[in-house]
């Protein structure tokens, strides 16, 4: 890391007349970051701040704006859709971030560093990570139609009548979630897979001969020197999974009725449907403080159980 | 006797360890060979009573149809224009301020850079009403501009090319500052050309997160005929009545084709893109 003191203090005098060149380097800085800070500030700060100014108006796409203070938040909460969409987003979060780290960190595990051929492994789980969100998801809707590979697989392979996945109430939130770990894990397999590689084999191999089984070398040797990643990837999932739009508005447009909006969805069609910008603004400030409360709690929690030092 | 046994039960559980690899990838490839396998078959036989890989015939023109069922030739050179126009201001601008952050010396770097990072936080959903809003203001909606602008201009890129630029030793600068070269000689001659590794991985991550990009150009065109990029196209079929389920694979294959093969080219170095993508795709 640069430390303070490098930045500002010229403590190493090489040449004579530093304090000219520091300024030097002020003029020529501030062309360098121009593009950067501009783009910033128009596109990033100033959006940020007026998220939050629009959320307190009433604040039609077209026609007159009205200060509410708080009053879409009140409306929100008070809000039988919402609440049901707040409900689905952590019903996702839940299914999906738990089974796509065990997922991809029982498979990184498997295909350690001995197994030929992880590479490419790392690669095809990789290639849904990369591919258009849009496009898996089109794929998946046609898996999961009656009539679809899934139905026809099941029924004339296991004589099982399957059900209407995307269309019960029931089935919906798990093909959703199906769906989205085939796509994501890759991510996280690729994360754990790197932390692994760094895991000596010495130290397993000494292990193994002072006795210890598979499941004792994975939790004493290998566990601690995988938490940074762990965290990491924990984290990463966690907000991106809060963020998930594409998988529902393509597979269930939401539907059920409402049973697989998700927060985001609720966002767009408020917004772009019911053209009220001033209630979407403030359904996007709550999910914004819902992932700052998260990534803060992660942060506070990495000190009990990450261990840095290893 | 006892390493005879030994080796034959390694053998064996290497065996099913292998066996159950093979499971995983069929399981994990299945959705994706069901895409291309659909995209070869004929209308009629995409729902079939028992699943077959092949159709009657292997129907390619199944590719060509799909430009004329929807024009997907214009939402790929839409796509590709705004891939690249936008992957260019990303590599221009982060690559500048990471060199200012690296390697110039001036009042308030840090608490920038902290900004810099703090920006990361936001998502880009906190962002999308006030930013629709910006564009009716600027003029700019339902144009390219709105699709290759407002997303450019993000901390990842300044952090990734940062993190590089301070592992380039600094004699190599010093040397050159001594011959005469400013920073701008240096940051072009010196710095871009060593950071070439680092800006290729930026290039390729960036250039995919805009390809993919699926819900700020479903708000900001309204003219997808016209501006609309391919997941735009393709999302358009949805809920369409008898939908053209073997020309939408075609479809869908054709825009995977591209990011598999970046991918694929770029496979050693993957894992330093992680940042770029896990938060970066807009």
């Amino acid at each position: 890391m640069v430390t303070l003191n490098d930045t500002v203090a010229p403590t190493e005098t090489v040449r004579s007349g530093r304090r000219p060149a520091l300024r030097r380097d002020g003029r020529y800085a501030s062309v360098f970051l121009a593009p950067s800070l501009a783009g910033l500030a128009l596109f990033t700060l100033f959006p940020t701040a007026m998220a939050l100014a629009i959320s307190l108006f009433d604040w039609p796409v077209f026609g007159e704006r009205k200060f509410l203070g708080f009053g879409n938040y009140t409306h929100l909460f008070g809000d039988p859709v919402f609440r049901r969409v707040v409900f689905n987003t952590a019903l996702f979060v839940v299914l999906y971030v738990p089974l796509n780290v065990v997922l991809s960190l029982g498979l990184a595990t498997w295909l350690g560093p001995k197994i030929k051929g992880r590479q490419a492994f790392r690669v095809l789980f990789f290639i849904p990570v990369m591919t258009p969100m849009v496009a898996n998801v089109m794929v998946w809707r046609l898996l999961f139609q009656p009539g679809g590979l899934l139905d026809a697989g099941l029924n004339s392979w296991f004589g099982i009548d399957a059900p209407n996945f995307l269309g019960s109430s029931s089935w919906a939130m798990p093909a959703i979630v199906a769906m989205s770990i085939w796509q994501g894990f890759g991510y996280n397999f690729l994360v754990f897979s790197a932390a692994l590689d760094q895991v000596p084999q010495s130290q397993l191999e000494s292990a193994q001969i002072d006795g210890a089984g598979p499941l004792q070398r994975f939790r004493y040797v290998t566990w601690p020197m995988i938490t940074p990643s762990i965290f990491f990837a924990t984290t990463m999932t966690l907000i991106t999974s809060f963020q998930v739009f594409a998988q529902p508005f393509i597979l269930t447009q939401g539907g059920p009725g409402v049973a697989t909006q998700t927060i985001v969805m609720y966002v767009y069609n408020q917004g772009w449907q019911f053209l009220t910008m001033g209630l979407a603004s403030a359904a996007g400030w709550v999910l914004f403080v819902i992932i700052m409360g998260i990534t803060a709690i992660q942060f506070l929690g990495q000190k009990r159980w990450v261990n840095y030092d290893v | 006797m006892t390493s005879e046994t030994n080796s034959a039960v390694r053998k064996v559980r290497s065996g099913v360890s292998h066996t159950l690899l093979i499971i995983v990838a069929i399981v994990f490839l299945g959705p994706l060979v069901y895409a291309v396998s659909t995209s070869l078959k004929p209308a009629d036989e995409v729902f079939t009573p028992t699943p077959h890989l092949f159709g009657s015939e292997i129907r390619w023109q199944n590719y060509a149809d799909a430009f004329t069922f929807a024009p997907f030739d214009r939402y790929f050179l839409n796509s590709l224009f705004v891939a690249v126009a936008g992957t260019l201001v990303v590599v221009v601008a982060s690559s500048m301020s990471a060199y200012a952050f690296a390697r110039l010396k001036f009042r308030g770097r840090e608490q920038l850079f902290v900004l810099f990072l703090g920006t990361l936080m936001v998502p880009q959903e906190v962002l999308i009403v006030p930013m629709y809003w910006l564009m009716q203001s600027l003029g700019w909606v339902d144009s390219y501009w709105a699709l290759i602008l407002p997303w450019a201009f993000t901390a990842f890129g300044t952090f990734l090319l940062r993190q590089f630029f301070l592992t380039v030793p600094a004699e190599l600068e010093e040397a050159a500052r001594v011959d005469g070269c400013g920073p701008f000689g240096s940051f072009f001659r010196i710095m871009l050309p060593l950071a070439r590794p680092a800006i290729a991985v930026l290039t390729v991550f960036t250039f995919i997160s805009f390809w993919g990009s699926f819900l700020w150009p479903l708000i900001i065109i309204n003219s997808v005929e016209d501006k609309g990029t391919v997941p735009l196209g393709l999302a358009q079929f949805v809920g369409q009545q008898g939908t053209q389920w073997n020309l939408m694979m075609a479809a869908s294959v054709m825009a995977m084709i591209p990011t598999v093969l970046l991918v694929i080219m770029l496979q050693k170095h993957l894992v330093r893109g992680l940042l770029v993508t896990g938060l970066g795709g807009r």
